[in-house]
């Protein structure tokens, strides 16, 4: 039988997408089964539907009882199935016996790995407390675990990897609502004006969100996208600037002078919400479009056109307040002063604008029990100061250059003892040798990952995780204006001898006798705890992967319904916190440095078809993109005489990397660019290992240098040098 | 001819490449072969902002099969309800006669089997009255299968209805 009439397409243009067939539909018959979960490739965690046949996946889709997600899956969530088949990951518990990174392992069994990470942690724990152990992951919907684990042990430093991505964002967000990036979600869909700082849609790509974007432009949406880099993205938009590197913010200061100027901002909003506007006035007057020229590049009559533009859109627009924002020094204002164009848009709580994020309690709905509940809170001064000694940095997320610098130097106290939980510092954070000095100082470093991760390879233990199809994980809540809970259900048996984190997690505990603290039989145990008296059932949320606790997105009356936990209660364009700290709410904006007539910023940014460098190493997504020759503007290649497909060699300091050249004026002249998570060093990883060049080993000198108000690493603040070499044959 | 178009709607295309690896994973392929490929035509500099257009090549199923005529052992084949080309692997003895005869590059090399692959619009999966691989799974929902028939029927109706929304022209 063949079909005789397709259904209509799934485009965002014709919601008709109803049709979509689910191998649900098509399995079954033949033994096949559908486990619905949560897709591992990236931290986005979509909703996955599995399609199991004789205990192997088959088939990976998109979970369509997610309606925006519908079947769609993206080219990493699809190679989901090749990473299962990998053979070129951790199998077993390793224990080094060679020097750090020299990459002598002895395979062990679990309970000799275990043992003899509790025995360690024992040893440093006796010696010098509990908070001598410090915890990273990437944070995000499972972070709950960690910070149990953590809170369990009496540590109180638990890091996210956020100051090597958003925490700019994040603090942004906290000093002007009280809320952090999460609490603030973009409704995209919806929108008629969206401007974009680099936040590249289209390659950082997150299936639901890509998706809306490109209903968005269908339906006549316009797109502002600002980047020294053409990506994506900006092919998408409808506007697009080549912004000179680190003046963003100089932009952002001379429309705000033109929304104030020009009194195009929504007076009633303002009036009712926010405080603090005629600290705003000052500190962008004379921030004229013509100064902003000088800097940035724009003409000031562009600027002054999409002014215009944007007012007549209000207030439907969004200023997307970015994500991976660990870019230079003045980043958090880049940020909050494009929160803070929302506000005057008064596109706040709007549809097409921005959306507070609704928990349970906001529908007056019990959430998910968390982990951490009942158990005592840790006391202890953070060793980076977050929340105490730096009132402004959030301490559920940590500085992570602040733990390295601790590490380093033993001040104000020691940190012997160190878990990368599915986190690879040695690829995330700016210059890996810097990382490596401070790593050299522990007496314990363990990594659990599913991947030889740089860090893993560099570690003294590494506990495999078993992958995301082969393990059930604790259960999300998705906040959002139509918050869910979403559960990771076990698909597959592990092929290796892995073990799932809360399982790893329970084991050290119990090994240290404090298995009281962590009493879960298994993840079925977990899983009905989280969800006790919500009204939601463990059979509901298997059945469907994903359930909505809302029928409809939900929208605050934004006269009297609205609540911003800033220390006032108001929308603070002066912030209380950042004035307790010390620090400016709007700073002058500073101009970045002259570069010579060799030196070039480095810029780095994401392709669609890898995670960072989580995915390098995966069979067919290695094969789309083995490596990252770095790009250059044809104006500049010809002053060094370099030719398109010449080998170069980019350097900064002492280090170096050779790679190929792509001559092409989609990056400003004053920079280069590369794709990130390149230049793989683990020999295990056999595909990926030596392919590309690795931009984070040119950030030399740049692990201490951080937006001081928002915490982020100043990464694009790296200058190299770039000449043409002759490369024997 | 092939019944069946691949329809690709360009400008909703995100070039994310996922369809290919929805392509393979359906076929079990490894590192090498793509029955279907996005081809980026660009990034080019243009104002307000530069432009890439995303052209999808699978294979176009054609009437007069270069690959078909071409295969000395009969496993390229046609179906006859639906017009789909298709390569059947116990036949092919890996001559490669195809891949050099097909001019839209469609026919694929697999250097695991040792055989050539190609596109047979997922005629399995149309079988079990589901969608293909890669119009199920595409991100963005650009792709679709449509009967060559119906299609300038779809487009002028699509046509006509931005024509009046006021988008078109
Ligand atoms: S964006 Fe892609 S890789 Fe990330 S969770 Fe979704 S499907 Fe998986
Ligand atoms: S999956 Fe869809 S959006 Fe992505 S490249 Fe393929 S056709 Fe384009
Ligand atoms: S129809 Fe099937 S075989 Fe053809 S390109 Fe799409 S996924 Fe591949």
């Amino acid at each position: 039988m063949t079909v005789d009439s397709p259904g209509p397409g799934t485009s965002p243009r014709s919601p008709t997408g109803a049709h979509m067939s689910s191998a649900r539909e098509g399995g079954g018959a033949d033994g096949s089964r559908i486990v619905n979960s949560l897709c591992g490739m990236c931290a986005t965690h979509c909703p996955i539907q599995v399609e199991v046949r004789e205990g192997r996946a088959v088939w990976l889709q998109g979970n369509p009882n997610d309606r925006t997600m519908g079947t769609s899956l993206c080219a990493r969530g699809a190679a989901g199935l090749t990473l299962e088949d990998d053979d070129e990951r951790p199998r077993q518990p390793m224990i080094r016996v060679g020097a750090r990174g020299a990459g002598q392992w002895r395979p062990v069994g679990w309970d000799e790995a275990l043992d003899y990470v509790a025995g360690k942690l024992a040893e440093a724990i006796g010696r010098h407390g509990s908070r001598t152990v410090a915890l990273s992951d990437r944070g995000g919907h499972f972070a709950d675990l960690t910070r149990r684990f953590l809170r369990a042990l009496g540590s109180p430093n638990y890091f996210d990897h956020d100051s090597s991505c958003a925490s700019n964002a994040h603090h942004a967000a906290r000093s002007l609502f009280g809320l952090g990036r999460a609490g603030l979600s973009y409704d995209i869909k919806e929108t008629r004006h969206i401007v974009l700082y680099g936040r590249n849609l289209v390659e950082s790509l997150m299936v639901k969100e890509v998706k809306d974007f490109i209903g968005a432009l269908g339906k006549g949406a316009r797109c502002t996208y600002i980047d020294p880099r053409v990506s994506l993205t900006a092919c998408k938009a409808t506007r697009y600037w080549q912004i000179r590197p680190a003046t963003d913010y100089a932009l952002n200061l001379a429309i705000i002078h033109e929304v104030l100027a020009d009194g195009l901002y929504d007076r009633k909003f303002v009036a009712r919400w926010v405080s603090g506007m005629d600290y705003l006035a000052e500190a962008v007057r004379g921030c004229t479009p013509e100064w902003q020229e000088a800097h940035t590049g724009i003409p000031a009559a562009e600027l002054r056109a999409f002014v215009r533009e944007i007012a007549e859109d209000a207030p439907n627009v969004i200023f997307h307040g970015g994500w991976m924002t660990a870019r230079h020094r003045q980043s958090f204002y880049v940020s909050r002063t494009a929160y803070i164009l929302n506000v005057l848009m008064g596109a706040i709580e709007v549809p097409g604008g921005v959306v507070l994020a609704k928990g349970p309690a906001d529908l007056g709905r019990k959430g998910l029990n968390r982990l951490t509940a009942g158990m005592p809170e840790v006391r202890e001064e953070r060793v980076d100061g977050a929340g105490r000694r730096l009132p402004h940095i959030d301490p559920a997320a940590g500085l992570l250059h602040r733990l390295f610098a601790a590490m380093e130097c033993g001040a104000p106290y020691p940190i012997t003892a160190y878990v990368a939980y599915r986190h690879d510092p040695l690829t995330g954070a700016p210059d890996p040798e810097a990382v490596k000095r401070a790593l050299d100082r522990l007496d314990l470093l363990v990594a659990i990952d599913v991947n030889y991760s740089e860090t893993a390879w560099y570690s003294d233990v590494i506990l495999p995780e078993t992958t995301y199809l082969e393990r059930g994980g604790i259960i999300a809540t998705l906040p959002g204006p139509k918050p869910a809970f979403a559960i990771r259900d076990q698909a597959l048996a592990p092929r290796f001898d892995t073990r799932p984190a809360w399982w790893i997690f329970r084991e050290v505990l119990r090994r240290l006798g404090l298995g009281g603290r962590f009493d879960f039989d298994g993840i079925e145990d977990i899983w009905r705890h989280q969800l006790e008296g919500t009204g939601v059932t463990l059979d509901d949320l298997r059945a469907k992967g994903v359930v909505p606790l809302a029928e409809r997105p939900v929208l605050f009356d934004r006269e009297d319904g609205l609540r911003f936990p800033t220390p006032s209660g108001t929308i603070e364009m002066r912030s209380a916190v950042l004035d307790k700290a010390g620090l400016p709410s709007l700073a002058p904006f500073a101009a970045p440095a002259e570069l010579d007539e060799g030196e070039f910023r480095l810029l780095f940014g994401r392709t669609a078809v890898h995670t960072h460098g989580q995915t390098m190493n995966n069979p067919l997504l290695h094969d789309m993109r083995p490596d990252n020759p770095v790009w250059m503007h044809p104006d500049r290649a010809a002053a060094l005489g370099i030719a398109d497909g010449d080998a170069v060699e980019i350097s900064r300091g002492g280090t170096a990397v050779v790679t190929t050249v792509e001559v092409t004026p989609l990056i400003h002249p004053e920079a280069v660019f590369l794709f990130h998570g390149y230049g793989r060093t683990v020999p295990a990883q056999t595909r990926a290992c030596g392919r590309g060049v690795a931009d984070q080993r040119l950030q030399t000198g740049m692990l201490h240098t951080f937006d001081p108000a928002g915490g982020g690493s100043a990464m694009t603040e790296t200058i190299v040098r770039v000449r043409r070499i002759e490369v024997p044959e | 001819m092939s019944t069946f178009v691949l329809v690709h709607e360009s400008e909703d295309c995100i070039g994310c490449q996922a369809c290919e690896v929805h392509c393979k994973t359906n076929k079990g392929l490894g590192a090498g072969p793509a029955p279907c490929k996005i081809v980026a035509v660009g990034p080019v500099a243009a104002a307000p902002a530069p432009r890439v257009r995303f052209v999808f090549l699978p294979c176009f199923h054609c009437a007069d099969a270069a690959c078909l005529n071409a295969c000395p052992t009969g496993a390229v084949r046609r179906r006859d309800a639906d017009g789909i080309v298709f390569i059947e692997a116990s036949v092919c003895i890996g001559c490669k006669s195809c891949i050099v005869a097909c001019p839209w590059g469609a026919a694929q090399w697999d250097p695991e089997t040792r055989k050539a692959v190609k596109c047979d619009l997922c005629k399995d999966r149309l079988d079990a009255g589901l969608q293909p691989a890669c119009v199920t799974k595409c991100v963005t929902g650009c792709l679709s299968l449509s009967k060559a028939a119906a299609l300038p029927d779809d487009r002028r109706r699509r046509h006509a209805a931005a024509l009046a929304a006021g988008i078109g022209g």
